[in-house]
């Protein structure tokens, strides 16, 4: 028997209450929102309960919406699959400005480098991380590049033209 | 011999008598720093496929007294950098110019190379010429194995010109201090 979402719905709301909401199919994959408090036990409940086995997290990823309200700023989006039942489903979660979740590095070993990513562009912080610094960018590096309010460009150019760059509103 | 296609360097300019030639040493050592310029390439995305091409039979920078491509910094002469530079790779690339014994030459390959090309971005370096001195810009993106021949052949002009004494002059002291090595 399949698993379905519905029982997926039913399960989780039992457990969680009202931290789980917005239950949606986004482009085939059932999605929904949790609390930032609710996250970490959401997470370890679908991995561990045995009729849900999400057992791999396919992805983790940090997102900025510079447009929300204050308390969802920031959002991290979990990607987990059920490898049996070939379900896979999406969890959201919404922070505010200096955003800070705990870790899933205690469930997921794969979490680290994707926590790490997810600091490095955004600065979320993952409370109990084990080694949470930069991993694509340099070092030295004081900004977190993917915010909205960093620019995109290199501060240290000295010969590109911003005509060229399509920058300009008078391009001449 | 006389049908052969080998085309030798020319001798420098001197005077020759019965039993002896005789030239400036500048001229003798240019000659065969220009012709025996060991490259190292540094390559990074595409334009280090182009350089493949380059050394490959077709184009065979051999010819130009290249054949020996060193991957080891402390046996090169030329620095042959191509591809993108992120900020990242930016203290890798000054550790092996600084690792390359003197007379040392650097071809910023490409676009990214000389200016960071399309990649007006914070994570990459706007031309390698931000943290080491370059001798030789090859425009395109990337460009052909011509362009980087014709590269070579310019920067052999700059090595068979070149006093001997340069490398131990103020100016050139004065450049590298510019740039903190």
């Amino acid at each position: 028997m399949a698993l379905e979402t519905a029982y997926i719905q039913d399960k989780l709301t039992q457990k969680f209450g009202n931290k789980v909401l917005n239950f949606e199919m986004q482009r085939d994959i059932f999605s929904f929102e949790a609390t930032p408090d609710a996250i970490h036990e959401l997470i370890r409940t679908l991995k561990v309960e045995e009729d849900l086995n999400f057992h791999f997290l396919t992805d983790l990823a940090g997102v900025h919406f510079p447009d929300n309200d204050d308390e969802h700023q920031f959002s991290i989006v979990y990607h987990l699959h059920n490898w049996i039942e070939n379900v896979r489903i999406r969890v959201r979660t919404y922070l505010p400005e200096n955003p800070e979740v705990n870790t899933i590095t205690d469930l997921f070993l794969c979490a680290n480098w994707m926590e790490r990513e997810a600091w490095d562009f955004y600065g979320i912080n993952f409370l109990g991380h084990p080694q949470q610094k930069r991993i694509l960018n340099m070092d030295e590096m004081v900004s977190h590049p993917m915010r909205k309010e960093f620019p995109l460009e290199d501060s240290g150019r000295t010969d590109k033209d911003d005509r060229f760059f399509g920058r300009t509103v008078q391009n001449n | 011999m006389a049908e052969s296609k080998i085309n030798m360097v020319a001798p420098p300019e001197g005077v020759t008598g019965e039993g002896f030639f005789a030239t400036k040493l500048n001229d003798v050592v240019g000659m065969a720093r220009a012709n025996s310029l060991w490259p190292l390439p540094f390559a990074t995305s595409c334009c280090g496929i182009e350089f493949m091409a380059t050394m490959a039979s077709h184009y065979d920078l051999a010819r130009f007294g290249s054949e020996r491509v060193s991957f080891s910094p402390r046996q090169a002469d030329m620095l042959m950098v191509m591809g993108t530079i992120s900020k990242k790779m930016a203290p890798i690339l000054r550790q092996v110019y600084e690792q390359m014994s003197e007379p040392r030459w650097v071809i910023a390959v490409g676009a990214c190379a000389s200016s960071g090309g399309v990649f007006d971005t914070y994570s990459v370096l706007q031309g390698i010429d931000k943290v080491i001195p370059v001798d030789v810009y090859v425009p395109g993106c990337p460009p052909r194995p011509e362009q980087i021949v014709d590269g070579v052949m310019q920067l052999q002009e700059l090595v068979r010109n070149e006093s001997v004494r340069r490398r131990s002059s103020p100016e050139y002291k004065e450049l590298l201090a510019s740039y903190n090595l």
